[in-house]
């Protein structure tokens, strides 16, 4: 199989070999930056002790949503026996193990002492569980991308010697990996509020809206990804399944938005010290305004892409659908790093005011690590679809 | 007042006491952390490191400019030391002989690297010690002489300016700290403003502690919350934990020009740092172990800061604590700071 996979992986369309190259081009130059960054150390990124995470932990933070939002494919399909969404569900467990793959690589390279990451292994080392939410993310997070790594290669396999894969072996783990996919995305949230020393952060809403906002953004992405599937592969994927995703992303945006009324009324009405990270982030404080930009535009986008979405001519319109998914997926990837993560640090513990911004080598490590997980999904749906589509078989070779 | 505060240095000798039992604990325990521990024995530890050390030697030059085996002696000698250095566990777990091994490795391999001698210690916390901290805000005029002395005697790296003292420069009639300016150049003391100086409180609840994965830092016997340079992994996760801004990182290669070096050192405290790892105040450590003062209180030229031991009735601290209406910053976080503030 893994021969036979490669095979399938490396064989393709003009399309996908510039595509994989591309992809490829850009993991160098972020494995360039990454370079530069091991040399001298983190002080070539826009980091410093006033603002001590940055476009990392921001990526990390929103892609552990979007690995998290397979489980709205993988609960309906498996458990609920919607058949409309057994074509998209590998796909979302594809992205999920992608999506993954890039939050781990996101926290390495966030590391000062990425060489003593050992440390951290129990055994040979002291992981801080359970006192440490980031000891919690660790197993959480490798949990879940080993549960994401197991139950579709035990079906693809199956599939692939042409057996049916058997409910009893597979169910269990998908039964355990949707509370897992609500258990990494409520503990990364909890990594960040749970601490009182940054009051924008420290605030029992944030694990429910980081859901919120998830389940919007990660099923917008797999849309995206179906139709480009469903474009340039046989792999039938129906409107019927678009139209019921374009729904959960629909709901979940709308709730999102709630909470984000929520958020800024607890914030802007009884206007305390506390509201001083909302009000830098989209007013700014003394003429200092970097995040200003940003904030704006992902509400814009994000109430643009929601209330079109809300419309059911809209919706049901594919041009309209994908560029909604397109603009919502943008809004909340600003949001959950630009807005949540920076403004968290700033002001200060003291109230200074340091503004963070991003360096060439963040941008490139960053991009590096996004053309990573484009790559290992590419390759992971190519070998699936093969293997649903039947033309990549055990008999074949015989 | 006074009541409450007599009140209060009882609860943390009593959380001391909790301590020190756990802490007794984990010294008489056999270590069993670290790489070195779990593949070798303890007798033969030494030499199965040698053998590794050879085989890397011989294979992939994993460590620069020592994968010859027609290497210097001393390169190859270093090699081991970092080699050995590498895989050691987290000094809060090791034995007493681990903890003199590694010193020992330690001042070995800036022997090897720079050619001069220096001083590591391994000193535990002294008996029936809990060290607090007081600052008169009265007296403070913003020198910064504690500053200069806490670089100079902490070796903190000169390239960055790293600072563990942070002092916070107010307009009078408002103790607003957002108003307060921590980063002024002018001649003091300024008409019209009063000042307070920050650093590591050394908390009795300390939130930067539960948030390390690795275990890291800790809160010593006598109070002062530590960092194992060695075993931080640079996640900076206590960095945002932290509400009092106490903690700094090493965003590139420490610097410390020789001449300036203080070569006494200890392992928790001023020895020289890495590149990616925290540090931050330890209430001078390799002083206060050994009886003497922080080097802030020593040069502080008004006689704003008090530094001493809590359990000690006799102690100048415990004169400001009884005599003087003290308070602490952001009460309201639970952290129970170790450091009080008072006016005359």
């Amino acid at each position: 199989m893994i021969s036979d996979g490669l095979k399938e992986a490396t064989k393709g369309s003009t399309a996908y070999h510039i595509w994989m190259a591309t992809l490829t081009l850009l993991m160098l130059f972020g494995t360039y930056a990454y370079y530069q960054q091991i040399v001298h150390g983190l002080s070539v990124t826009g980091m410093t002790d006033r603002v001590s995470w940055g476009l990392y932990i921001s990526n990390f933070t929103f892609l552990v949503g979007v690995a998290a939002a397979a489980v709205m494919l993988v609960l309906p399909t498996y458990i609920l026996k919607d058949i409309d969404f057994s074509q998209a569900v590998l796909i979302g467990e594809g992205l999920a193990v992608a999506a993954l793959i890039m939050c781990l690589a996101f926290v390495t390279v966030d590391m000062g002492g990425p060489a003593r990451l050992w440390h951290i292994i129990p055994g040979i080392g002291n992981l801080n569980w359970p006192a440490s939410m980031l000891a919690w993310d660790v197993i959480v997070l490798n949990g879940y991308l080993f549960i994401n790594i197991t139950i579709p290669f035990y079906i693809l396999y199956h599939h692939y010697l042409g057996k049916k894969p058997k409910k009893s072996v597979y169910l269990p783990g998908v039964l355990i990996s949707v509370f897992w996919a609500v258990g990494i995305h409520l503990v990364t949230a909890f990594l960040y509020a749970g601490l009182p020393a940054r009051p924008f952060w420290n605030n029992a809403l944030l694990g429910p809206r980081f859901l919120a906002s998830a389940f919007a953004a990660g099923p917008a992405l797999i849309i995206l990804v179906l139709a480009i599937i469903r474009k340039y592969t046989d792999y039938y994927i129906a409107d019927k399944t678009i139209n019921k995703i374009a729904m959960v992303v629909t709901v979940a945006a709308q709730i999102n938005l709630i909470m984000l009324g929520s958020e800024l009324f607890k914030e802007f009405y009884s206007v305390t010290h506390h509201s001083s990270s909302a009000i830098y982030m989209f007013f700014g404080i003394d003429g200092k305004n970097a995040l200003v930009p940003w904030i704006w535009t992902s509400i814009a986008l994000n109430l643009l892409a929601t209330l079109a979405l809300t419309y059911n001519r809209f919706r049901r319109n594919h041009t309209v659908l994908f560029i909604s998914c397109a603009v919502l997926f943008l809004a909340i990837w600003i949001d959950k790093g630009m807005g949540l993560i920076i403004p968290g640090f700033i002001p200060g513990p003291w109230g200074e005011i340091v503004e963070y911004f991003p360096t060439w080598v963040e941008i490139g490590v960053t991009t590096g690590i996004w053309a990573l997980g484009a790559f290992v999904f590419s390759l992971l749906v190519k070998v699936a679809v093969s293997i649903e589509l039947g033309k990549m078989q055990y008999r074949n070779r015989q | 007042m006074l009541f409450n505060r007599k009140n209060k240095v009882k609860k943390n000798q009593k959380a001391d006491l909790t301590f020190s039992e756990e802490q007794g604990k984990m010294d008489n325990r056999p270590a069993n952390e670290g790489v070195e521990q779990v593949i070798n024995k303890p007798q033969d530890r030494r030499t199965a490191m040698k053998g590794l050390t050879a085989m890397l030697l011989s294979g992939a030059g994993l460590l620069n400019s020592s994968c010859s085996l027609t290497a210097g002696e001393d390169e190859q000698d270093l090699a081991q030391l970092k080699w050995e250095e590498y895989f050691k566990g987290n000094y809060r777990l090791m034995t007493p002989e681990e903890k003199k091994e590694t010193v020992r490795r330690l001042e070995r391999m800036y022997e090897l690297n720079n050619g001069g001698k220096i001083n590591i210690s391994d000193k535990g916390p002294l008996k029936d010690v809990l060290y607090g901290y007081a600052f008169n805000i009265s007296k403070c005029r913003g020198y910064m002489d504690c500053i200069n002395a806490c670089i100079k005697e902490n070796n903190q790296d000169r390239n960055s300016q790293m600072q563990y003292i942070r002092i916070h420069e107010f307009e009078n009639g408002r103790m607003d700290f957002a108003m307060a300016d921590d980063n002024f150049y002018h001649e003091v003391p300024a008409a019209g403003h009063f000042y307070i100086g920050t650093q590591c409180f050394h908390c009795d609840n300390p939130p930067c502690v539960d948030v390390c994965p690795v275990k890291a830092t800790w809160k010593e016997k006598d109070g002062i919350v530590v960092i194992d340079y060695d075993w931080c992994i640079g996640c900076r996760y206590c960095e945002a934990a932290c509400p009092y801004d106490g903690r700094r990182f090493n965003w590139s290669d420490p610097h410390v020009p020789e001449n300036e070096l203080n070569k006494d050192q200890h392992y928790l405290g001023n020895r020289l740092r890495k590149k990616g790892v925290m540090e931050k105040c330890t209430f001078c450590i390799q002083r206060t172990r050994s009886g003497a003062n922080p080097a802030c209180v020593e040069a502080c030229p008004t006689g704003a800061r008090i530094f001493g031991n809590l359990l000690d009735p006799k102690s100048s601290i415990r004169w400001v604590l009884e005599n003087k209406k003290v308070f602490r910053l952001k009460e309201d976080l639970g952290t129970e700071p170790k450091f009080w503030y008072f006016m005359d």
